[in-house]
């Protein structure tokens, strides 16, 4: 009787113990994690344009929402996609859907002028944003390049709908089985759900 | 029940890749027949992530480091070197280190294996080229969201896995829980 007490007790410490342990990684990952989630309201910015013109969200009065992607210079992954971010602009900016790019790099290859270059070299035409003083990317939670934000513009705010990828095929356009960011817009437009609303990639941790 | 799981994998497998060959082929014959003769010339073994999943879950005596990195990742560059150490100094210890590549095709010849013959790496170096991310990322660990660097630690009895950089101390540190 009294062993089975003690294991009891050993026991309790134990589980005590377990999810006081788990209670701490779990409090770590969600520093690293922190930012938004689905159903979040995105905070507004102003940052300076390649063109040199401060932007914000609420400059776009006409928009249904956004499509704020947080993307670089100097990553291969930005890089591979940047041809189709041109694209997801030119079809959804017309639908009320801009394309709003952040850069939230500072460190080399990734300065003002160097972001102004590229612009103009692929006629981005969107904004490409500074993030000076790297304040705007923590806030969103994006950890990498490019990372994707959808956002709604409803009478709350601007609510976040989708975080993730571009779509599931980085090396080739072509190649692509899934949309996922122009399934999230479509379904948003339409008033539907969006399935997937978080996708995973690999990319270019920011600097 | 695990069984009917594993065969409907694989006939989804096999599906999934007679779907993805076929258009590139008809495509673009020049550009396949450019990358399989890459293929053939890099030094290191290429998995897609079927490939790669074995090394993840293997139950032998050994503690696994698994690290992700590229060519291209800075802090992956930075923290390689105490890989490379602990390597060294816990090959005895039962402990391997597995590189993994995260490195676009085009960079492996150019850029992989010029990298890892100048910083002269022992550590076994393993190529992942599977861009259906969303799928596997999950799969190596369900809380990573895809950054680079991350390590995976395991062996038969537990596994960890982190979405960080390690300091020599750190990984240390994280490995002590698996091999005492």
């Amino acid at each position: 009787m009294k062993t089975k007490r003690i294991f009891g007790f050993f026991a309790l410490l134990l589980i005590f113990g377990a999810s006081f342990a788990m209670g701490i990684s779990a409090a770590k990952d969600h520093i690293v994690d922190d930012g938004y989630e689905i159903g979040d309201v995105a905070a507004d910015f102003s940052l300076k344009n390649v063109d040199g013109k401060m932007v914000s969200l609420s400059d776009y009065a006409n928009a249904k929402g956004f499509l704020v992607i947080f993307t670089c210079n100097t990553c291969p992954y930005a890089k591979a996609y940047e041809d189709r971010i041109i694209a997801l602009d030119k079809k959804y900016k017309s639908q009320g859907v801009p394309v709003i790019a952040i850069n939230p790099n500072t460190k080399s290859g990734d300065g003002f002028a160097e972001m102004q270059e590229r612009a103009k070299e692929k006629g981005f035409t969107y904004p490409y944003l500074h993030d000076e003083g790297q304040k705007v990317y923590p806030q969103y939670g994006a950890t990498k390049t490019p990372h994707v934000f959808l956002l709604e513009k409803t009478q709350k705010g601007n609510v976040v709908r989708y975080i993730g990828a571009i779509d599931d095929n980085y090396q080739d356009a072509s190649q692509v089985d899934e949309k996922f960011v122009e399934n999230a817009v479509e379904a948003l437009l339409a008033g539907k759900e969006i399935n997937p609303n978080t996708t995973k990639a690999i990319g270019c941790g920011i600097k | 029940m695990n069984r009917l799981l594993i065969l409907f994998l694989m006939v989804a497998l096999m599906v999934g890749c007679g779907d993805g060959k076929k258009p590139k082929d008809v495509a673009d014959n020049q550009e396949v027949a450019v990358e399989s003769q890459n293929e053939e010339k890099v030094a290191f073994p290429i998995y897609d992530f079927e490939g790669l999943e074995p090394l993840l879950h293997k139950e032998d005596d050994q503690t696994y480091i698994i690290n992700f990195w590229a060519t291209w990742c800075k802090p992956c560059l930075e923290e390689l070197p105490h890989f490379e150490r602990v390597r060294e100094e816990q090959k005895d210890n039962n402990v391997k280190v597995i590189l993994v590549s995260l490195d676009m095709p085009h960079m492996w010849k150019s850029r992989l294996e010029a990298y890892v013959k100048n910083k002269r790496i022992r550590s076994e170096v393993v190529i992942l080229d599977d861009p259906k991310q969303n799928e596997w990322i999950p799969k190596v660990d369900e809380d990573w969201g895809g950054g680079i660097p991350a390590t995976l630690i395991y062996n038969k009895e537990k596994r960890q896995f982190f979405e960080k950089g390690f300091t020599y101390e750190e990984l240390n540190e994280a490995l002590n829980k698996f091999t005492k």
